[in-house]
């Protein structure tokens, strides 16, 4: 399985997204966001950080970046595409999914660990975790609060699109659970055809037991057994 | 050249916690204020002379870059 990271300037979390691929085995290449190419690839990671320093909106101008025409276009022909926080945020500013993420509803930056409820695990990404299990991941930003019109949240529902909800640490999803005031508790989502997947939460965080937890290392686990399984059936 | 003066504020239906945290302060200093919303606001100097081209332009820039339509609205001015 080939993994490509994008580091676009002003990325700072490419390197543990490296570490958590490594923990499991795997040896992602680094992408510089003036590449043009992702040929060989079989997962792009948009990793978090601060691209173009959050200037005009967050991901607006990584969306433009060089590279990104081609992960565009392998996304549409099927291909992996994860954004975790920052990338999320390029992967909504490029219509990859929809809605968006504003500033947080108590204008707050959030740093803190986050339990969250996992709404689907029929993704390639959570299919190690239970369905509604209840895991913790860090998240860390100023503009998670995710939104979408009333038409878009019902086409998110009906075709099982919300990935994670923020939830309290009994497992409620309710406001006192959420930490930016995103749209039904939404943390993460993926795209009509399950192959795109924007999340607000980082689980490279929480990867080893020496750095704070585990509960993030089944996302990974998640994407290596799909390849796994895949090449099992030859294809 | 022409200059382009562009608001670009939040649609109508998003919540603004920055522009509602400004109309409380602004109440709270007994100011007869209604409502606050935060936008933005940008100069643009095109390298174009013809207006109506300009227009289009500004409309594309507007709409692929300097705002994000699934949240925002936008409005020009030319100038120049």
């Amino acid at each position: 399985m080939k993994i490509g990271i994008v580091r676009f300037p002003g990325s700072n979390c490419e390197v543990d997204c490296l570490e958590a691929w490594r923990v499991i085995g795997q040896d992602p290449v680094m992408i510089w966001h003036q590449e043009t190419s992702v040929k060989g690839l079989d997962l792009i990671v948009l990793p978090g950080g601060f691209s173009y320093g959050d200037y005009l909106r967050t991901g607006a101008i990584a969306r433009f970046s060089p590279i990104m025409n081609d992960v565009i276009r392998f996304a549409k022909d099927g291909g992996l595409v994860w954004g975790i926080c920052n990338g999320f945020q390029i992967l909504t500013e490029c219509g990859l999914l929809p809605g968006a993420l504003l500033r947080n509803a108590g204008l707050h930056f959030v740093c803190s660990p986050q339990y969250l409820r996992v709404e689907s695990n029929g993704t390639v990404f959570t299919n190690e975790y239970k369905q509604g299990q209840i895991i913790q991941i860090p998240v860390n930003h100023g503009e998670g609060n995710y939104t979408i019109d009333d038409e878009g949240l019902k086409s998110l529902q009906e075709n099982n699109q919300i990935v994670f909800r923020y939830a309290t640490s009994n497992g409620q999803v309710h406001r006192n659970g959420n930490p930016n005031g995103s749209r039904e508790n939404i943390a993460g989502i993926v795209n009509k055809e399950g192959n795109i997947l924007g999340m607000m939460p980082h689980p490279e965080r929480v990867v080893e037991d020496i750095i704070g937890g585990v509960d993030g290392r089944g996302m990974f686990l998640s994407v290596l057994k799909h390849f796994e399984r895949r090449g099992q059936r030859g294809a | 050249m022409l200059k382009a003066n562009v608001t670009v504020t939040l649609k109508k239906s998003i919540l603004d916690p920055q522009g509602s945290a400004v109309e409380r302060a602004l109440k709270s200093m007994k100011y007869p204020v209604e409502s606050v919303r935060i936008g933005k606001f940008m100069e643009v100097v095109l390298s174009e002379n013809d207006r109506s081209k300009a227009e289009e332009i500004m409309h594309e820039i507007c709409r692929k870059l300097l705002s994000n339509p699934v949240i925002e609205d936008y409005s020009f001015e030319l100038e120049g």
